[in-house]
Order: structure tokens, then C-alpha cells, then sequence
């Protein structure tokens, strides 16, 4: 039910040519109200709070279908950032991002680096390491970084206080965003490989469908077989009865997506030839969300890193650990 | 999404199946002798008929059988539960491995009343062991090729033919072979049927091919003119091709094409541990866990489609093809990790069970199909061809 109104919400307003508009510099009021009227952002917040009291496994599927849509506005963060916020203060209107870590530099600044829309973000929400802190974006300076139009910014903050101090541990805002991120990950490689398998069916070369090739036929499962782990990882992420997913499960979730978005979008334009290549054709809008997303949170080597630490550090057997997750 | 990939959503095993786990763990802590990794790496190619039937005392041979054959009528979680603690043990399970996995079910499935009631008590308590033949010298992934022949004969059948390739034949009193009963080699995959072959029957010979680690685990079997009764067809004459896919479901999703080389990965975790630069491996540990997890969650949710009585045979190639790629990537990173160092010592058990695997290891993704089967298989499913 609320999967479908989000679904027809984002074909209205939030297609593609509506993404390049807000990438190119556009307003995002438009899609923005609309899903902050409809609760959208509010879905897991209890019923007394307004919200739509959503489970983290019923969290799970609108994540993907944001990721499917490719969309260019902390969405998903700001379901996030609501739910972190936990009744302690008011949200704040207006678009809120997440961030892992505030952190101090040398020269006395705080900075959160390469924040996912930070070049777009009112607020955002991240960690000190003594409680989450709520920082002001446009008291911030934004350093874009990477391609403008991801909207991805280093933002610094020179003798700016945060806004809010709010209760919650680090590890379960980690454990959010890796979570979050795996599922717009895996709804984004799922949308790649539906734009590829059917050009395979369209395209004809040789006088056949190129999908008649076997060379093609082979590339296509091997895609298919990574698009599906990365999903079954990321909904495992979903899986906690509790508040906040599990760290290691969202650790794994984040690993096993983001080694698959290179080989996802690799194959996706292998098998598009040309036109893939355009800017007019909607495959590099998602691949360079996939390259992206990969990179933000800490892409897989960062939490392979963590989860093999981990375990080492652990007793029992990698089979038992693997079986608690 | 296309609908093959919409249809697998996480399954979870539910808390019958999970509740097996501990006395699993404790009959398999008191049970299994202390052996070296390299010996329990062979996992299923280990063949202990003494083990095999103190499980059986257990009721954990023919585990998914029904009770009035001496089975345990356990679902397909439990045996997913069983089959990952042993394998995790690196137990020798191979004497009853294919009798619990395919034959048994296959004669619940397809066979008369006189068959399921001589076979599948004898193969819940390990007393009958089963091969099976599919592979021929010129039929290998071209399988509806096979040319073994059983020719009717007085309300009996007449075998000639050879198979290749069978694990452990010499070891198995049956095999339940895939043979051409009717027609001509054009007529694939039509006129084949399956028969339970007695291989102490006069006219079998059974010659054990070496492999390239020194393990005999492989077999060439002869047929001349072996002749069979009547009730050694299994299910009906000519429906061979369509019972024996009916198998591959189990036979490609389970925890076996994702524990091959288990012995070897907790291995070498366990010496990291005891290693003052073991952390410095963390990245590859993380890797293959998460690597893993997801394998495993997927391969249960496959097994959620055997339990609900689907036969999940494309959503099982996928899993086997992506689970064996696993399997093999864990010597190839061991080895990785263990030559970065060209000076370092080597713990001795630790090197002995790393040639083993990476020598076994291109069989992982030929034994139940190759992977480029598989993977045609896959493309079938998404509609390609």
C-alpha cells in the first residue's frame, strides 16, 4: 500500500527527467513536499507520533524502490534521520542528510566528508563521538566532490555549534546508513539489470537479438547472480525486530552490495554498447549513482575490514558467527 | 525486476529446524574422533560407514523420509540445519550423502510400494549405500546423449553401457543410473529411464579412476550384459530425463555447494587468531564472511521453495554457480594471503590442507553441472532463450 503510493509518486514527479532537473541545479520543493506531505518521511514513526509505524523488514522494500527510481534527494536519509531523532526534539524542516562521523580537524575545523547531498542538504545528521549531532548545512562551507550532479559535498564548519545534541550511539547510526545504503544499492542494480536484459531482447544484431548470444546469455546470470546476493544481503540488513538494524548484518550488507555495483554497472554497459554511453539514455544516471553509492558509507573494503576484525577478534567458528547474523 | 529474481525473497529457518542445531553439535562433539583438516576437508567425499550408521542410530539418515519407512519425516529447514553442522565438521558423510539427498527421495517419489519398502528402511539406518550414474565418456554436460542401453528381456532388462565419473561406485552397493531404454541416441532426451542397479550383479565391474590429489574418490563402471529384473525400472519407462531434473533442485541448492572448503577457511582463521600479525588478513576474512552470509541466506531461501514442495531448479543453479565460485575463491585468497610473505613459515597442517582444496577445487564447478550450464540454465530462466 504505501509502497505503491511511494512507487506512483516518484513515476509523477520523480522520473528521470525530473532527477536531471534537480541535478541540474533546479528546485526541489516540488517532489520534496510532496513526499514530506504525504508521511513518507515519517514511516517509522509510531502512530502517536504521526507516523506510519513501519517495521525495519516493511523499511526495506521502499528503500529499494527508492534506489530503483535513482532519486536525486535525501529520501531515504531523512526516513533515517527522523527515526534517530526518536521523539527527544522537533524535526527541523527541510532535507536531512546523514553523515557517519563530525570530525575534528587539525586546524580546529569540524567536517563531514563527502556527504551524500550535501550540496542540497538543509541539515545533517551525524556523529561526534560523544551523541548525534544535528549540524546546519547552510552554516556550512560545501566543497562539492566527485560529480556535481550526485550533489555529494565535504561540508566544514568553523566555531559552529550543532543545532541539536541528541542521545544515540554511533554504531547504530553506522549500523542505519550501511543498511540504507545497501538497499538503495540493491533497488539500483536491479533497475540496471532490468535496462539490460531487456536491450538484450530488443536489440538485433546478426540478424537475432543480441540476448540470442551465448557470449551475452552468460553475462547476463553472472549479473543476475550478483544483483541477487547484493539483495538478499541488503534485506538481511532488515531482518532486526529492534529499533535499529544490526551492525554486522548492515556491515555485510553494505560489503556484499558495493563489490557488486562494479561488477553490475561494468556489465550493464559492456552490454549496451554505445547508447549506454549517452547522456541522453538513462543507464549512466544509474551506474553513476551504483559508482557513488559504493563509495558512500564506506565501500567494501572499509566494512570487510570491520567484519573480519570482527571475527578474528570473536572465539567461535566463522560457520556459528555467520549463523547469528 | 524480471520475475525470476522478484520470486526469491529472504526466507528465514524457522525455530524447529534451528533447534536441531545444538544436538547436532553435541552428537558430532562426541562422535567424531579428533582428525587432522586436511582429512576433514574432504567433507563429502569422506567415506565412514561406521560414522554413516551412527547417525542413522540418531534417525539423521533419510532424515526428510516418512516415519513408516524408519525415516525421521523431518521438512527441509532441519535437513538444511543437519547437513550445514556436518559439513561445518568437516564429517565424512559420503557413504550415505547421495541415498539421503536424491535416492531416498527419489524412490518415495517414484518408485512402487515393494520398492520403497525393501530400499528406504535399509537406506534410513546405512545398511544400502547409492551412486549415481549420469556421466558417460561421451555425455558429460551434453547428458541427454548417454547411450548405456537396457533392453527389454523377458519381462526383465538387459544392460550394456559404461558410466564414468561416479563418486564413490566403488564404495555404494546401487546405483541409480540414467540409461536409454528405448529409441536412438537422436531421440535425447525422450526413451531414457532410470533403473536401480544391483552392483553386485554379475556382468558390473567397478574400476576406481585416481584423481590428480591421490584419492581414489571417482569410479568408471562396466555393464555387459548385467542382466536386471523387472523392478529395477524406478518410476516410469522413458520419463528418465524429466525424474532426474526433478533432483537436480536438491542436489544443487543445498549447504554443500557453499561448504567445500569451510575446513580450510576456519582453519586458517583459527591460526590468525593465534597470529601477532593474523589482523593484518582482516580485509579477506571480512570478505569471504560476507561473501558468506549472503550465500548461505540465499541458498535457505531456495530451500524455502523445495519445503513449500516447488521445485526451484533455475533459482538452484544460481545459487550452486554463485556459491561454487565461493568455494573457490577461498584457496586462491589463502594462498594469496599466505605467499605475501615468501620468508614466513608455514604451519605445516595448514599447507598440507591448502594443496588438497586447491587441487579439488575446478571440481566444484563441474561436479552437478558446469558452470557454464548453469549459467545457460540462468539465461533460460530470464527468458533468453
Amino acid at each position: 500500500m504505501i509502497l505503491e503510493s511511494l512507487e506512483r509518486v516518484l513515476e509523477d514527479q520523480g522520473s528521470s527527467a525530473a532527477v536531471r532537473q534537480i541535478e541540474a541545479g533546479g528546485a526541489v520543493g516540488t517532489l520534496w513536499h510532496t513526499i514530506e506531505q504525504a508521511g513518507f518521511l515519517d514511516l517509522l514513526l509510531s502512530e502517536e507520533a504521526g507516523g506510519a509505524a513501519l517495521q525495519l523488514p516493511e523499511l526495506f522494500p521502499i528503500l529499494e524502490c527508492l534506489g530503483r527510481h535513482g532519486v536525486a534527494l535525501p529520501i531515504a536519509q531523512s526516513i533515517v534521520a527522523r527515526a534517530l531523532f526518536g521523539g527527544q526534539a522537533p524535526v527541523p524542516v527541510g532535507l536531512v542528510t546523514l553523515a557517519n562521523r563530525l570530525q575534528q580537524t587539525a586546524s580546529g575545523e569540524h567536517v563531514c566528508v563527502r556527504t551524500p547531498y550535501g550540496l542540497l542538504a538543509d541539515y545533517v545528521l551525524s556523529h561526534d563521538g560523544e551523541s548525534m549531532v544535528l549540524m546546519s548545512c547552510s552554516a556550512a562551507k560545501r566543497t562539492s566532490v566527485g560529480d556535481p550532479r550526485n550533489s555529494t559535498a565535504t561540508l566544514s564548519w568553523r566555531n559552529v555549534a550543532p543545532v541539536l545534541r541528541l542521545r544515540g550511539s554511533e554504531q547504530s547510526l553506522t549500523a542505519f546508513t550501511t543498511a540504507m545504503a545497501a538497499a538503495l544499492l540493491s533497488g539500483a542494480m536491479q533497475r540496471v539489470f532490468d535496462m539490460a536484459l531487456a536491450y538484450c531482447n530488443t536489440r538485433v544484431q546478426f540478424g537475432k537479438s543480441i540476448g540470442k548470444f551465448q557470449a551475452l546469455q552468460q553475462q547476463l546470470s553472472v549479473m543476475a547472480e550478483h544483483v541477487l546476493a547484493g539483495a538478499i544481503a541488503a534485506e538481511c540488513a532488515f531482518r532486526s525486530n529492534g529499533l535499529a538494524p544490526d551492525p554486522l548484518a548492515g556491515a555485510i550488507a553494505k560489503s556484499r552490495t558495493s563489490e557488486a555495483a562494479s561488477l553490475v554497472a561494468a556489465t550493464a554497459h559492456a552490454v549496451h554498447g554505445a547508447i549506454g554511453m549517452t547522456d541522453e539514455y538513462d543507464l549512466g544516471l544509474l551506474t553513476r549513482r551504483l559508482h557513488d553509492w559504493r563509495m558512500s558509507y564506506g565501500a567494501e573494503d572499509h566494512w570487510n575490514q570491520i567484519i573480519g576484525k570482527q571475527i578474528l577478534t570473536n572465539s567461535g567458528t566463522l560457520v556459528d558467527q555467520v549463523c547469528e547474523t | 525486476m524480471s520475475s525470476l529474481l522478484r520470486q526469491l525473497r529472504l526466507a528465514s529457518l524457522p525455530a524447529s529446524a534451528q533447534a536441531l542445531r545444538a544436538e547436532v553439535k553435541t552428537f558430532l562433539a562426541s562422535t567424531l574422533g579428533p582428525a587432522s583438516a586436511e582429512v576433514r576437508a574432504r567433507s563429502w567425499m569422506g567415506f565412514d560407514a561406521g560414522f554413516s550408521q551412527a547417525l542413522a542410530s540418531r534417525g539423521w539418515v533419510g532424515v526428510t523420509l516418512p516415519t513408516e519407512y524408519g525415516g525421521s519425516n523431518l521438512d527441509a529447514f532441519s535437513r538444511y540445519v543437519l547437513v550445514e553442522e556436518l559439513l561445518a565438521a568437516g564429517a565424512p558423510v559420503a557413504a550415505h550423502w547421495i541415498a539421503d539427498r536424491q535416492s531416498g527421495p527419489l524412490i518415495l517419489k517414484f518408485g512402487t510400494a515393494a520398492q520403497k519398502a525393501f530400499f528406504l528402511p535399509r537406506i534410513c539406518r546405512a545398511e544400502l549405500f547409492f551412486c549415481i550414474g549420469m556421466s558417460e565418456p561421451g555425455a558429460g554436460s551434453d547428458l541427454a546423449s548417454v547411450s548405456t542401453r537396457a533392453k527389454p528381456k523377458d519381462g526383465g532388462w538387459v544392460l550394456n553401457g559404461q558410466k564414468i565419473w561416479t563418486t564413490n561406485a566403488h564404495h555404494c552397493q546401487y546405483m541409480i543410473a540414467l540409461v536409454r531404454s528405448s529409441g536412438e541416441r537422436e531421440d535425447r532426451q525422450a526413451g531414457l529411464s532410470q533403473f536401480i542397479i544391483d552392483l553386485s550383479l554379475p556382468g558390473v565391474t567397478v574400476r576406481p579412476i585416481r584423481d590428480l590429489s591421490g584419492d581414489a574418490h571417482f569410479s568408471e563402471v562396466f555393464f555387459d550384459n548385467v542382466q536386471l529384473a523387472g523392478d529395477a525400472l524406478v518410476g516410469a519407462e522413458g520419463s528418465g530425463w524429466t525424474q532426474v531434473n526433478a533432483e537436480l533442485a536438491f542436489e544443487r541448492s543445498g549447504p554443500e555447494r557453499i561448504y567445500s572448503s569451510i575446513v580450510l577457511l576456519e582453519l586458517w582463521i583459527r591460526l590468525l587468531r593465534q597470529s601477532p600479525v593474523g589482523q593484518a588478513h582482516a580485509a579477506k576474512v571480512g570478505r569471504l564472511a560476507a561473501h558468506l552470509a549472503a550465500l548461505r541466506n540465499m541458498s535457505i531461501t531456495v530451500t524455502a521453495k523445495l519445503a513449500q514442495g516447488e521445485s526451484p531448479v533455475v533459482e538452484a543453479a544460481l545459487v550452486k554457480d554463485l556459491g561454487t565460485e565461493f568455494e573457490q575463491m577461498v584457496p586462491q585468497l589463502i594462498e594469496a594471503s599466505m605467499g605475501e610473505e615468501p620468508q614466513g613459515e608455514l604451519e605445516a597442517e595448514l599447507h598440507r590442507t591448502l594443496a588438497y582444496v586447491s587441487q579439488m577445487a575446478p571440481s566444484y564447478s563441474l561436479r552437478g553441472g558446469t558452470r557454464e550450464i548453469l549459467r545457460g540454465m540462468i539465461a533460460r530462466g530470464l527468458g533468453l532463450r
